[in-house]
């Protein structure tokens, strides 16, 4: 059995705190230094919460958990976050 | 949701009595998952417990098995709002683990095979009210729910009880784990409804 879903479950969740596609940006994994789309994560959860592993380390790059009136994101796992946006 | 009889333990408080505020019920033992599930031999597997002075006591899986056990049955709480009730366990009492431990801090860092983390101050493991279990329900305790050993901390929310427990660290601070560092309340009292950062 596959236990996590792939980076394309956090659309509709970063979809309500950011306004650009966030599945198709580029990031790199602040453990291993794999470089890729958000899409390429593995997906856990979504309860507790969401936790998405680096596909070439496992290490965690991004945690979301919402609550009632808040959400808490954590991006300590990521070097940093390349955005497509409007020229 | 319909009311659930148990007459026939009439001893026992009613279920609804038993149910924090915000739970319901389940028969079934829902699986939630942060990463991978750790698969650890047992002539591999070890228990730590690291004080604060840098003392570590470990046991290896004989070890551990040769101390006494006792078989607690509790009510476990889940954060994601499910319950379940007269849950069977058996494993080594945290007080029983702790006996010749030298300590004065506060608070425990427990981790996990996995890199999981949770905290809690120490006096909420010990007392009887906290256990390292390998078994539940009379089966070998399988690894989609923390084997080959678990914590169980019944009174708190069920994030708390760390699946594949590796060790406990001892501070005299406070160091939040890996639900409590991403908005989930750092204590998790289910009756006083403790979920989030801030309840």
């Amino acid at each position: 059995m596959t236990e996590h879903l792939d980076g394309n479950a956090l659309a509709g969740p970063l979809g309500e705190l950011f306004t650009v596609d966030m599945t198709s940006a580029t990031g790199r994994c602040a453990s291993c230094g794999l470089t890729g789309p958000v899409a390429s994560l593995r997906v856990y959860g979504p309860d507790p919460g969401l936790v998405a592993r680096c596909p070439g380390c496992e290490e965690v790059v991004l945690r979301l958990v919402r609550g009632p009136g808040s959400a808490w994101l954590d991006l300590r796992g990521m070097v940093s976050l390349r955005l497509n946006v409007p020229d | 949701m319909s009311i659930i009889s148990r007459g026939f333990r009439g001893k026992r408080r009613d279920a609804g009595d038993r149910l924090p505020p915000g739970q319901y019920l389940v028969e079934d033992f829902p699986v939630l998952s942060a990463g991978p599930t750790p698969r650890v031999p047992l002539d591999r597997w070890e228990f730590a417990i690291d004080t604060e002075a840098e003392q570590t006591h470990r046991w290896s899986w004989e070890e551990f098995m040769a101390l006494p056990a006792e078989t607690p049955t509790v009510d476990i709480h889940c954060v994601t709002k499910w319950s379940k009730l007269d849950t069977t366990w058996e494993g080594v009492s945290l007080d029983v683990l702790f006996e010749d431990v030298e300590t004065a801090a506060e608070y425990a860092l427990v981790y996990s095979y996995g890199g999981y983390t949770t905290n809690l101050p120490l006096e909420d493991l010990l007392d009887g009210k906290a256990w390292i279990v390998h078994r539940f329900d009379g089966e070998e305790l399988e690894p989609r729910h923390g084997g080959p050993a678990r914590l169980i901390v019944p009174h708190l929310y069920f994030w708390k009880s760390a699946k594949w427990v590796r060790g406990i660290r001892l501070l005299n601070d406070d160091w939040p784990g890996f639900w409590e560092t991403a908005g989930y309340h750092n204590y998790g009292d289910p009756w006083r409804e403790q979920r989030y950062e801030g309840d």
